[in-house]
C-alpha cells in the first residue's frame, strides 16, 4: 500500500511538468480525417505584437476536450448545426422565403465564414457574418431578426462555418475596412474595468500562462462559434467578447455594437491562416 | 413538452458476424432536473429523458433507466456484437410520455 502510494506520488512528480504545463501541446488536430491548420506563422500585420506564431485555442485544451472536436458525432456543437439545417429549409416571414429559396442547400455557403466580417458595398460598413443572416432575414425574407447572441443566430452561424471547415481564415484588412480595423486594432490595446486588462494583456502577453486554474490562449475566434461544455451551448464571437470584458470588471459594450464589430473584424484578422474549425469544443 | 428533441445515432454499415461493433448515440434534451427554480422562485418542473434502450432484432442490447442528475444532451456509448444481419432500434422515453425512435440496419 505505501509502496503504491509513493509510486504514485513520484508518477505524479514527474509528469507534472507535462501535465500541468499552461502552453499549446503538439497534437494535430483532424476532424474526421480532415486535417486542420492549427498553428501557422502570424500574419505580416502581427509583426509588432512579438508574436511569430498563430495557435488556436484548441492546443490548449485537455485531450478529452480536444477530442471531442475530432468526431463530428462527438461535438455536441453538431446538434446545433442540425437544427440550423431544419431552420434553413422552414419558410419564414412576409416573403415566404426560406434559406434555401435563395440559397438552395448550405453547401452554396462554402468560403464564407472565412472572409467575414468583410466590406458591403451596398450598405457601406463593415458586416459581421451574423449581421448578414439578419440582413437577410429582414430584408429578403421579412422575417424577424434573430437576437444577435441568440441560440439561433449561434445555431445558424455555425452551420455556415461548417461548410467551410479547413479552409483558411482570410480577412481583408486594407480598402474600405482599414478604419474600422484600426478602430478594432484600438480597443484591443485599451484597458478596460477595476481590473485595467486590454485583450492583449492576457491573449497577447500572457497566452500559455495560467488564469486562475485555466489556461490563455491567444484568443483566436476561428473556431466560433464555440460550444462551451461549462454553458453546455453554443456561444457567439461578441458573446464571449461580451463575457471577457465583464470579467475585467467593466461596463460592456453590447453584442452586435459597432465596437465590437471592430474587434471581431481585428481579431479574426489575427487569425489568418488558421483553419476554420467551428463549432469548436471548449471548456 | 421539451422542444428540439432530436435523436442521433452512429452505426457501423456492416460489420462481420460475431464482431464487437461501437455504437454512439445521442440525444438533444434540456434534461431538466425539477431542482432549479426560475426568476420568481418558482420550481422549474422536472423534463427528462427517464429511460433508453436498444433493440438488436427484437433482443435487448441496453435498457438504461436514466435520473435527473444526468445532464445536457445525453450520450450514450457502447459496443455489441452482431450475429446476423439486422436492424438497431433505439427508443428513448421522455417524462411527458413522448417516445423517440430511430432504426439502424446493419449488413454482415
Amino acid at each position: 500500500m505505501k509502496y503504491k502510494a509513493m509510486t504514485a506520488f513520484a508518477a505524479l512528480a514527474i509528469s507534472a511538468p507535462i501535465a500541468f504545463a499552461g502552453g499549446a501541446d503538439d497534437d494535430t488536430l483532424a476532424i474526421d480525417g480532415q486535417e486542420m491548420i492549427t498553428k501557422t506563422a502570424a500574419p505580416a500585420h502581427m509583426e509588432e505584437t512579438g508574436i511569430d506564431t498563430i495557435i488556436s485555442g484548441w492546443h490548449f485544451r485537455e485531450d478529452d476536450t480536444q477530442s471531442m472536436q475530432a468526431d463530428t458525432f462527438d461535438n455536441p456543437g453538431m446538434i446545433a448545426v442540425d437544427q440550423a439545417m431544419d431552420a434553413w429549409n422552414t419558410v419564414e416571414g412576409s416573403a415566404e422565403k426560406s434559406c434555401a429559396s435563395c440559397h438552395e442547400g448550405p453547401e452554396s455557403m462554402q468560403g464564407v465564414r472565412a472572409v467575414y466580417p468583410k466590406w458591403n458595398e451596398e450598405a457601406g460598413e463593415v458586416r459581421t457574418l451574423a449581421m448578414q443572416i439578419n440582413d437577410c432575414r429582414t430584408n429578403q425574407m421579412g422575417a424577424d431578426a434573430y437576437k444577435y447572441d441568440s441560440g439561433p443566430m449561434a445555431a445558424m452561424e455555425a452551420l455556415i462555418a461548417v461548410q467551410s471547415r479547413g479552409m483558411p481564415v482570410n480577412v481583408a484588412i486594407d480598402g474600405p475596412v482599414a478604419e474600422t480595423w484600426e478602430k478594432g486594432k484600438e480597443l484591443y490595446y485599451t484597458r478596460t474595468g477595476q481590473l485595467e486588462l486590454s485583450c492583449a494583456s492576457c491573449h497577447e502577453e500572457n497566452y500559455g500562462n495560467y488564469i486562475r486554474a485555466d489556461h490563455l490562449s491567444q484568443g483566436q475566434i476561428n473556431g466560433f462559434p464555440t460550444y462551451r461544455l461549462k454553458n453546455a451551448k453554443l456561444n457567439t464571437v461578441h458573446g464571449r467578447f461580451k463575457g471577457c470584458v465583464r470579467d475585467t470588471r467593466a461596463e460592456t459594450y453590447s453584442p452586435g455594437s459597432p465596437e465590437f464589430v471592430a474587434l471581431e473584424l481585428y481579431v479574426a484578422s489575427r487569425g489568418n491562416g488558421l483553419s476554420v474549425e467551428g463549432p469548436s469544443v471548449r471548456n | 413538452m421539451a422542444s428540439g428533441v432530436k435523436p442521433r445515432v452512429k452505426v457501423p454499415k456492416s460489420a462481420s458476424a460475431g464482431d464487437a461493433i461501437t455504437i454512439k448515440t445521442l440525444i438533444s434534451h434540456p434534461m431538466e432536473s425539477g431542482q432549479r427554480k426560475d426568476g420568481d422562485g418558482n420550481p422549474i418542473p422536472r423534463s427528462i429523458i427517464n429511460r433508453f434502450t436498444c433493440e438488436f432484432n427484437g433482443q435487448s442490447v441496453v435498457d438504461v433507466k436514466m435520473e435527473p442528475a444526468i445532464s445536457t444532451n445525453p450520450y450514450f456509448e457502447f459496443e455489441a456484437t452482431v450475429p446476423e444481419a439486422g436492424e438497431f432500434a433505439f427508443t428513448w422515453y421522455d417524462d411527458d410520455g413522448s417516445v423517440y425512435n430511430e432504426n439502424k440496419a446493419i449488413t454482415v
